[in-house]
């Protein structure tokens, strides 16, 4: 791999990893709100 | 021991090749038909559980999409509409397709059990069956009926709606599924007498190439009829009150009308299809204005 090819690897990978973990706290914050609303 | 080759390392997909494999103007479509039948539907839905039945609606549709284009790669390459997804590009793995679309799929039908009621959740993972296996898989490549089947994919939406605030299944929300399940074949098949070239390329048995031109044109008139009797049962059978019914009429009306031009004449050479492009384009419209006069009536008169 290039060093060009490289940085862009990292970059993928590493906006791969910001959208799963603003999905995954997505979720979390979805769960919570629906437990609540359970138990109403 | 010899040291192996470096194995050629594949560039990872960008998440926003993920997010195109979920067809994200369809499920633009479908969460506001699917919104509609949630706010059509009698009683009401803690806001959390509603808002929660919508996004499950939209991951299964993405889902879905996802095994569509998994399984549709190879016809995908060879229409100009399609060539420029991830999956044709080899932007993205096959496989990473497959995985992707089963596990929307399965989250989906998941979350909606538990958080809303596993009546909606198995109407979910129905129409999701329907759509990935039913109509891509088996009979998209078999019969010229295709569209008229695949209507049945994208009527579910209101359905699951509906159902998510009832917790079952009556008429009024057949009816919406009826409507929507009508409308597809006119609207789709307009588009396909102005793109027919493509689908006979790859071999999709479109009814413009198997069963004509003329034949297409009748049917489209045909089934604008049939939707203009279907859209108008809602309010005969007193489901819903005079806002939908005059509204419906109103749109319905409009609809056939647009349709008589296309029947009625033949394209000719290096023809603009100008009443078939406008039939589309007002039958977008259509079903839009449709469900928003359903929800504006419910909420104005009950």
């Amino acid at each position: 791999m290039t060093p060009e090819e490289e940085a862009e690897f990292v970059r993928r990978r590493k906006s791969r990893n910001v959208v799963l973990g603003l999905v995954l706290g997505g979720f979390v914050v979805l769960f919570y709100f629906i437990t609540i609303a359970k138990m109403l | 021991m010899d040291a192996p080759a470096a194995p050629a390392v594949r560039m990872p997909a960008e998440w926003r090749d993920f997010f195109a494999l979920t067809k994200p103007r369809v499920i633009s479509l479908v969460v506001f038909t699917g919104l509609c039948g949630l706010l059509a539907a009698p009683g009401s839905i803690n806001p959390v559980l509603g808002f929660t039945a919508i996004l499950c609606i939209a991951l299964g549709a993405g889902g879905a999409a996802a095994l569509n284009q998994w399984w549709e790669a190879d016809l995908d390459k060879g229409m100009k509409r399609t060539a420029r997804r991830p999956l044709p590009m080899g932007r993205l793995g096959k496989d990473d397709a497959r995985d992707f679309g089963v596990l929307l799929s399965a989250v989906s039908v998941g979350i909606m059990g538990l958080a809303v009621g596993w009546l909606a959740a198995a109407i979910l993972a129905l129409s999701i069956f329907y759509y990935a296996v039913i109509y891509t898989i088996w009979l998209k490549p078999r019969t010229p009926q295709n569209i008229v089947i695949g209507g049945g994919a994208g009527a579910f939406p209101p359905l699951i709606g509906w159902v998510a605030v009832t917790g079952d299944v009556t008429l009024m929300p057949v009816l919406l599924f009826a409507i929507i399940f009508i409308w597809t074949p006119p609207h789709f098949w307009a588009l396909a007498l102005f793109v027919q070239t493509d689908y006979a390329k790859v071999g999709i048995p479109m009814m413009p190439v198997v069963a004509g031109e003329k034949s297409t044109r009748r049917q489209i008139f045909g089934y604008s009829i049939a939707l203009l009797l279907v859209s108008l049962l809602p309010w005969a059978i007193g489901g819903t009150g005079t806002i939908y019914g005059i509204a419906a009429l109103a749109l319905s009306g409009t609809f056939v009308a647009l349709a008589v031009p296309v029947a009625t004449r033949m394209a000719a050479a290096e023809d603009a299809m100008k009443p078939e492009k406008r039939l589309f384009a007002y039958s977008v419209f259509y079903l839009f204005a449709l469900f928003a006069a359903l929800v504006a009536d419910r909420l104005i008169l009950a």
